[in-house]
C-alpha cells in the first residue's frame, strides 16, 4: 500500500511533502519519544505521534519511514512543513488517536509479516 | 577504499537545524554503496550524539572517518561534562530539562541506543571540561 492509499482511505490531509505519496508503507510505528522511534521504527512504517515541530523529519529520514502522521488533530508549524517538502516525506493529519488510527491502519493490512 | 574524512560543527541549543549532521553522514554513507543495517547504525548513534551536544553542551563538533575496516564517529563538546558516565549510560536517566523532554527528546534512551548499535564506544568526560564520544562501526566481510 502506498503513502497515497492511506491519505484517501482514512481520512487523513496532507499537510505537506507531496512528493513521497508513491513511498511503499510496509508497517507503522506509534510514538513520541523520538529515541524510542529512532531505536524501534522498522523502514517504510508510517509513524503516528502528537510530535509536531520540525525535529520529526530528521528521524523520518534517518529511519526511511514512508510518512508522518500527526494525530488528535495536532498541527504541523511552517517550519515542519517546509522541512517536510524538502525531505519530500508526507506529512498527514488526522483527528483520530494513535489507537484507533493504529487499529485502522493494522486491520487494513498494514503489518510486517516478518522480522 | 581511501580514507574519507567529513566534520560538522553542532551547536548548542539549536533545535531547528539538529539532526542535519547525521542525515548528511547517512548520504554519504549511502552513496558510497554501504549496506541499510551499517547506515542505519550509524545514522542513529550520530542523531543521538548530535542530540545530546544540542540538549546538553556547549557547542560541539562531529567527525566521520571511514577506511577499509570500518567508520568512525567522533563527537564532542565543550558544554557542562557528565558526573557519572555509568549513571547516564542507564537506560531512562536524564538531565535534560522539562521543555526538552516535552518535544520528545531526553527520554534517557541517547548513550543505551548509541551502545546498543555501535560495535565500539568509548565516552570520556569530566565535569566542567565537556565529552567525546567516540564509536566504531566494522565493516564486515562482503558488506
Amino acid at each position: 500500500m502506498k503513502v497515497r492509499d492511506i491519505l484517501s482511505a482514512f481520512n487523513l490531509e496532507l499537510a505537506a511533502g507531496a512528493k513521497g505519496l508513491d513511498r511503499e508503507v510496509v508497517d507503522g510505528y506509534c510514538g513520541d519519544l523520538l529515541s524510542d522511534v529512532i531505536a524501534n521504527a522498522k523502514s517504510g512504517s508510517v509513524w503516528l505521534t502528537v510530535q509536531a515541530h520540525q525535529n520529526i523529519l530528521a528521524v523520518a529520514v534517518l529511519k526511511e519511514l514512508a510518512a508522518i502522521v500527526l494525530i488528535n488533530g495536532y498541527h504541523p508549524d511552517d517550519a515542519t512543513k517546509a522541512k517536510a517538502e524538502e525531505e519530500g516525506i508526507p506529512l498527514l493529519l488526522s483527528i483520530s488517536t494513535a489507537y484507533n488510527l493504529a487499529g485502522e491502519l493494522f486491520s487494513a493490512g498494514i503489518i510486517r509479516k516478518s522480522g | 577504499m581511501s580514507d574519507i574524512i567529513k566534520e560538522f560543527n553542532i551547536k548548542a541549543g539549536d533545535f531547528d537545524h539538529a539532526g542535519e549532521g547525521s542525515m548528511e553522514i547517512r548520504t554519504i554513507l549511502k552513496s558510497q554503496g554501504f549496506d541499510t543495517d551499517i547506515v542505519q547504525r550509524v545514522a542513529i548513534c550520530a542523531y543521538e550524539a548530535e542530540m545530546n551536544v544540542v540538549m546538553h553542551g556547549g557547542d560541539g563538533r562531529m567527525s566521520m572517518t571511514i577506511d577499509d575496516t570500518g567508520i568512525a564517529l567522533e563527537v564532542s563538546d565543550d558544554g557542562p561534562g557528565i558526573d557519572d558516565i555509568n549513571l547516564a549510560l542507564t537506560e531512562g536517566y536524564t538531565t535534560a530539562d522539562e521543555e526538552v523532554q516535552q518535544m520528545g527528546f531526553g527520554a534517557g534512551m541517547g548513550l543505551p541506543n548509541i551502545l546498543k548499535n555501535s560495535d565500539h564506544f568509548d565516552i570520556v568526560s569530566q565535569k566542567g571540561r565537556g565529552v567525546c564520544l567516540t564509536m566504531c562501526f566494522w565493516i564486515k566481510e562482503g558488506a
